[in-house]
């Protein structure tokens, strides 16, 4: 049981992010990429999720066995258990919160099935509780006027209320300080279960020191080019990306 | 078939008997005036077939009133209820209205309160091009509804008006008509509603006037059946430092033509005028408006917001006008057409007219589509595409009806607004 990505090239436009990429997150690990900008890392989420703008060109995604490019729609692709934390959130004028990840919620019930709205409202402040998000950001439309942290506490908010079995978390860190990072990872590592699985992508190591992964994977041009345990983020953190280049030179 | 041309033989009018003698004088103007064309610039774009009301016959009393009755829900706690069906009263609920305050028919208030009714009843004069309307609306209007706040009162529960329209090509002409006192505090919910899917005529005035320091929030819930050819005038007087709130909710109509004029009379004045139009199928929307500062440092605020799809029609006209005299004046026009499809056909014309120096005006208008990121987002959280883009639709119009004060109204707002769009 595993995320599994198998030689996975995609472009956008005329140009290729995704060169052949080999990735495998075991069902119960937190696994990390890490990689300089523009290495391709906030492509390969976006293509998994199925944003329109990327148009895969080989390889293939399976969630626990489940092809993920036979699911063209991405509201397929999420309900099959698929979740990506966004790097730059949407904000959606007039839609609530509450509204929101209740309509999505619905969607993953039955034909004629409602969603208990007494029992909705007391998950949702549970898990709102839990990620320091007053409560009276249900009312407020999504991500719309939010801080940078805010956004990124909102999409771990939906996580936790989606209830993925595989998650990719697309330089969730980004714009938080130390307060948010922390409480952001909490609720990430409450999440961590036998029957979850993690990708985590990131530039800087600091938000593995919160998360902190089973496997660190290095991208380089759109492939995975190096993979080891915490260590290698340390590693990267303290002497940079260019001794992996080389590495790579030497042994290509 | 008694046409619209002739005078009902049945039912003897319950009109006073010189007002009895304008609606002749108003019928033999509405003949009179000739049908709008098209070159005439307050038509301009407007669909002119929808103007063939020959099809159209006086209404009977309603048969099923008691239904009618029934469905007239909208607010759990209200402080006044008046439900009128085919031009006649069919309930009045006044129980927990404030002393002095009046709620009753047109024809009562005209032989009741004939002075009031005098100053007040189609006091402005129609600048919007729908004298010919207007005209045909005096002729034939019966039951309406008159609303008098006396000065320094606070009806602190919004009242709420039904008018019906039942029965194969029937014609109504709903009315309503409310007067402010100094300070006066009321809110007012007025549905338009139809007891079946058949086409109709309706064709209303409403004219809300404002005295020193009042406060009125008016909401207009238009959901006549998708046949119905509906004219919709509205006129707002308002004077020194009061303020009046207007939403216009047009949910139904086959042809919808709405005029509506603010007109600032009052230092410190201020006017909101909000509209909410989904649009779909062949439907089209005609409004046509007009801010009229008269007075200095007023304010006055239009948004209209038109979300079209298949092969709908809008028409948006508006015009800021500001007098000499009105130094100070704060004014915006903004109407936003979200486009669903690639028929729709939105047609913005947005104006100024400007005679004085110091003001603050802005206007303009918008066209876009569903934004794709907006849409690739909520997919991604596993809502599929069709219902997400109802969403960002209710969220368009949501993001106005917010501008109100968070009461069980607005509450109740949002939720008709989710049930008109099919949000589940």
């Amino acid at each position: 049981m595993s995320l599994k990505i198998e030689n996975l090239s995609a472009n956008i436009g005329d140009r290729q992010i995704l060169k052949g990429l080999n990735l495998e997150v075991p069902k119960g690990q937190v696994h990390a990429i890490m990689g300089k900008n523009g290495s391709g890392k906030s492509t390969l989420a976006k293509v998994m999720a199925g944003h329109p703008d990327y148009e895969v060109t080989g390889g293939s995604v399976t969630l626990d066995g489940l092809n993920l490019f036979e699911m063209q729609e991405p509201d397929q692709r999420a309900r099959a258990g698929l979740f990506v934390a966004f790097q730059y959130p949407m904000e959606i004028p007039g839609v609530t919160i509450a509204n929101f990840i209740r309509a999505a919620l619905q969607a993953r019930l039955p034909e004629g099935e409602e969603l208990d709205a007494v029992e909705y409202y007391e998950h949702l402040y549970k898990k709102m509780d839990a990620l320091k998000i007053d409560r009276k950001f249900t009312s407020r439309a999504v991500n719309e006027g939010f801080s940078g942290g805010e956004k990124k506490r909102c999409e771990v908010l939906q996580m936790a209320m989606l209830n993925p079995v595989y998650a990719v978390l697309d330089e969730t860190d980004s714009g938080l300080d130390i307060d948010a990072l922390r409480i952001v990872s909490d609720g990430v590592n409450a999440m961590r279960s036998p029957e979850r699985g993690f990708l985590v992508i990131t530039h800087y190591q600091r938000l593995l020191d919160y998360i902190v992964p089973d496997v660190v994977h290095v991208m380089v041009d759109g492939r995975i080019v190096m993979s080891g345990d915490k260590n290698l983020a340390h590693k990267l953190e303290a002497q940079g990306y260019d001794w992996v280049e080389k590495e790579i030179l030497a042994t290509a | 078939m008694i046409t619209l041309m002739e005078k009902p033989a049945a039912a003897p009018s319950a009109w006073p008997a010189w007002f009895q003698a304008e609606q002749s004088a108003a019928l033999a103007e509405y003949e009179k005036l000739p049908v709008p064309v098209r070159k005439v610039e307050s038509w301009r774009f407007a669909n002119l077939k929808a103007l063939d009301l020959s099809v159209f016959v006086d209404a009977n009393p309603v048969a099923s009133e008691g239904r009618l009755i029934n469905a007239s829900t909208g607010l759990k706690d209200t402080a006044a209820k008046l439900i009128l069906g085919n031009n006649a009263l069919l309930h009045r609920e006044t129980g927990s209205l404030p002393k002095g305050v009046i709620l009753e028919t047109l024809e009562s208030a005209a032989a009741n309160h004939t002075e009031l009714f005098k100053k007040y009843f189609m006091a402005q004069p129609v600048e919007l091009g729908s004298r010919k309307y207007a005209a045909l609306h005096k002729a034939r209007v019966a039951g309406g509804a008159f609303l008098y706040v006396p000065a320094n009162t606070n009806v602190e529960l919004p009242i709420e008006l039904f008018q019906w329209v039942e029965g194969a090509n029937a014609s109504v002409f709903p009315h309503t008509l409310i007067v402010c006192g100094e300070n006066s505090r009321v809110t007012v919910v007025d549905y338009f509603k139809s007891a079946d899917h058949l086409p109709a005529l309706a064709c209303g005035v409403n004219d809300l006037h404002l005295a020193r320091g009042a406060k009125l929030t008016y909401i207009s819930v238009q959901d006549w059946s998708r046949e119905t050819t509906a004219f919709h005038l509205n006129s707002t007087i308002v004077d020194r430092e009061a303020t009046a709130t207007a939403l216009i909710a047009n949910f139904g109509g086959a042809f919808i033509r709405g005029e509506s004029l603010s007109r600032l009379v009052g230092e410190g004045s201020r006017s909101e005028m909000y509209s909410i139009n989904p649009v779909e199928g062949t439907r089209e929307i005609d409004q046509r408006t007009l801010q009229d500062h008269v007075a200095p440092n007023a304010t006055s605020d239009l948004l209209y917001l038109n979300a079209l799809d298949d092969k709908s029609r809008t028409i948006f006209a508006g015009l800021i006008k500001v007098q000499p005299g009105a130094a100070g004046t704060d004014a915006y026009q903004k109407v936003k057409n979200l486009i669903l499809s690639d028929d729709a056909d939105p047609n913005s014309m947005p104006g100024l007219e400007i005679l004085n120096d110091e003001v603050r005006c802005s206007h303009g208008a918008t066209n876009g589509p569903v934004s794709a990121d907006e849409l690739f987002y909520m997919e991604a959280r596993g809502i599929p595409a069709d219902k997400a883009r109802r969403l960002i639709v209710n969220g368009f119009f949501n993001s106005l009806v917010e501008r109100l004060e968070n009461t069980p109204l607005r509450q109740h707002l949002e939720n008709l607004l989710a049930a008109r769009l099919a949000i589940g």
